[in-house]
């Protein structure tokens, strides 16, 4: 498989210039000013392959951003390299440009005083789209995305969930082999996030474009992503499946049982590797290490305290996942 | 170059969308010709209705009202959209799109201007046209040389804006950028009075200042007091020095963008 995006030791250093507190500070800040070097990417190494779609999280300020700004070309980076669709961002930025779709959620590509189809027509001279292959892009995406109802409105005018969707359309008019997607979903309601990921999906399905993407919402990258690269205070904690993720941290489950009569239980449980969550009624919850015990064994184990009507077992969340991350 | 001809064509359009902006701005600048244009008719009665400093009542007035007829066209001050653009960090979508970022904001000027030029520059011509005796073009060269010479005073005003604009990349508040550079610009253009009104070395000052070329020479074309080469000539060699100083700091302010707000 050809790389598509490959980052060696890529960091980011920023000056920061600090404000001392109270009416002296502030003085003082006016002849003599204070810096401190922030540390926001500390030598991330990876390798995306052409056609993955790549899920690159971490809590806010631990440099997802930044990481994408480097692999854009819009910043330099302090040390380290890269290679983009076979250029370097930072030195051959509007080479890259022309192969590569970007999507900040958190603001618009769009010019803001344009009707939005205005804002496409003008992005088809902007990367030069023969106006065949303009035709069929955006026929597309006007009816995946569904624009229609809001082509005319100038783009100040139009909700969170419509400009998203039309950024979404601007980003890809060109055939960018990469896009970059910063928090594609964030203050969407379920039916716009949702519109929204299939919409990737098959762009990538389709086209094979090789998808880049940040978010807090782990929905994002159920339904997206294999592979997740996780970072935290600017180092890369985590790159791998998503399901050996789980595997390798997640190694408890949840079974949750419900016996004909509430059962009385007794230590015998601990023992056995099993420790009980909470009871209620008929209903019992237990966790367990999935390296010691496997589901039958469980469940044989609890028939001894009474005949069990259901049983269902729990995997644990994304959310929990990555928090234990997080913490570690 | 398909691409910069629509740039300028949006923007061209956009400028029909502010009617009430429009009509309030061609009052603001027709109340300040009339107060300027009387203050220096009162000043040369005084003086015998004579020549001042080489310019006759006449010639002093038609400048005053073209000054106020181009200060939209050339748009001297009160353009922040690049500062602003670093600032919010907007600039980062600009910045990604594969086009050359100064010929961008510079094929969106122009179309805005040749818009100012209609919707602000003629009327406000007319209305001091209406209410005092303005001179004609020296002849039709100078008319064809004046039309040139507000083209070219347009690109130098863009590129002194530009300018002042980028330093938004060292400094987080453009106000004392702004500031200054208002105060500058009035003292050095020949936007106020003729700079011939100025001490001698304040004149030498401001013939070596790029301000002049934009307000000072059109008008001396107009009026036939300059040769049309020699002001066109001065403004081209202003163009080509700061389209080089606008790229030389806009490339050093890409390498230390600071994008703010993450």
């Amino acid at each position: 498989m050809t790389t598509q995006i490959q980052a060696r030791d890529l960091s980011k250093r920023f000056e920061r210039h600090t404000r001392r507190a109270g009416m002296v500070g502030a003085m003082r800040g006016l002849f003599d000013r204070a810096s401190e070097t922030v540390t926001a990417v500390d030598a991330v190494s990876f390798d995306v392959a052409r056609g993955e779609i790549v899920g690159y999280i971490g809590p806010n300020g631990a440099g997802k951003s930044t990481t994408i700004k480097m692999l854009t070309g819009v910043l330099t980076p302090s040390s380290g390299e890269a290679t983009v669709a076979g250029f370097t961002p930072w030195s051959e930025r509007r080479k890259l440009a022309q192969q590569i779709g970007v999507v900040f959620g958190q603001r618009t590509q769009l010019w803001w005083d344009l009707p939005l189809i205005e804002s496409l027509e003008l992005l088809q001279h902007v990367y030069r789209v023969p106006e065949q292959r303009f035709r069929e892009n955006f026929t597309m995406a006007a009816e995946l995305l569904e624009l229609g109802s809001f082509l005319n409105t100038p783009v100040r005018q139009l909700s969170l969930g419509q400009r998203m969707r039309g950024d979404l359309a601007a980003a890809l008019l060109h055939d960018p082999q990469v896009l970059y997607l910063d928090e594609p979903t964030i203050g969407l309601d379920l039916v716009a996030k949702t519109n929204i990921r299939e919409f990737l999906a098959h762009l990538n399905r389709e086209a094979g474009v090789t998808i880049l993407l940040t978010t807090h919402d782990l929905a994002d990258i159920e339904r997206l992503c294999k592979r997740i690269i996780v970072i935290d205070h600017g180092h890369i904690v985590h790159d791998g499946d998503l399901a050996r993720l789980r595997d390798k941290i997640a190694t408890e489950r949840t079974m949750t049982v419900d016996f004909d009569d509430p059962p009385t239980l007794d230590d015998q449980l601990e023992t056995r590797g099993m420790r009980l969550l909470d009871q209620t009624g008929q209903r019992v919850r237990v966790a367990f290490e999935r390296s010691r015990l496997t589901a039958p064994d469980v469940l044989t184990a609890l028939t001894e305290y009474g005949s069990i009507r259901d049983m269902s077992i729990e995997e644990p969340s994304i959310e929990s996942i990555i928090q234990h991350i997080y913490k570690a | 170059m398909r691409l910069y001809l629509e740039l300028a064509r949006t923007s061209f359009q956009q400028q029909f969308a502010y009617r009430a902006a429009t009509l309030a701005g061609l009052f603001t600048n027709s109340i300040f010709g009339v107060m300027i244009a009387s203050i220096f008719i009162a000043f040369y009665r005084s003086q015998g209705n004579d020549t001042v400093a080489s310019w006759t009542p006449d010639q002093t007035v038609t400048l005053i009202w073209i000054n106020q007829s181009l200060l939209m066209t050339v748009f001297i001050w009160g353009w922040w959209e690049v500062t602003r653009s670093i600032q919010s960090g907007a600039i980062v979508s600009e910045l990604l799109k594969p086009f050359d970022y100064f010929s961008y904001w510079l094929s969106r000027d122009l179309g805005r201007a040749v818009a100012h030029f209609l919707l602000r520059g003629i009327p406000t011509f007319t209305v001091g046209a209406i209410f005092f005796d303005l001179l004609r073009p020296a002849g039709v060269a100078a008319a064809f040389g004046f039309l040139g010479s507000v083209t070219l005073a347009v690109m130098i005003s863009f590129c002194l804006r530009f300018l002042s604009n980028l330093a938004g990349f060292w400094v987080l508040d453009h106000r004392g950028v702004s500031m200054m550079y208002v105060a500058i610009f009035n003292f050095f253009s020949g936007m106020l009075a003729p700079l011939d009104f100025l001490p001698d070395t304040v004149q030498t000052i401001a013939r070596f200042l790029p301000f002049q070329a934009v307000l000072m020479v059109p008008n001396e074309i107009y009026l036939g007091r300059m040769p049309i080469w020699q002001g066109l000539g001065v403004q081209a060699i202003w163009i080509v020095l700061l389209t080089l100083l606008v790229k030389r700091i806009l490339r050093a302010g890409e390498q230390k963008l600071v994008v703010q707000g993450g």
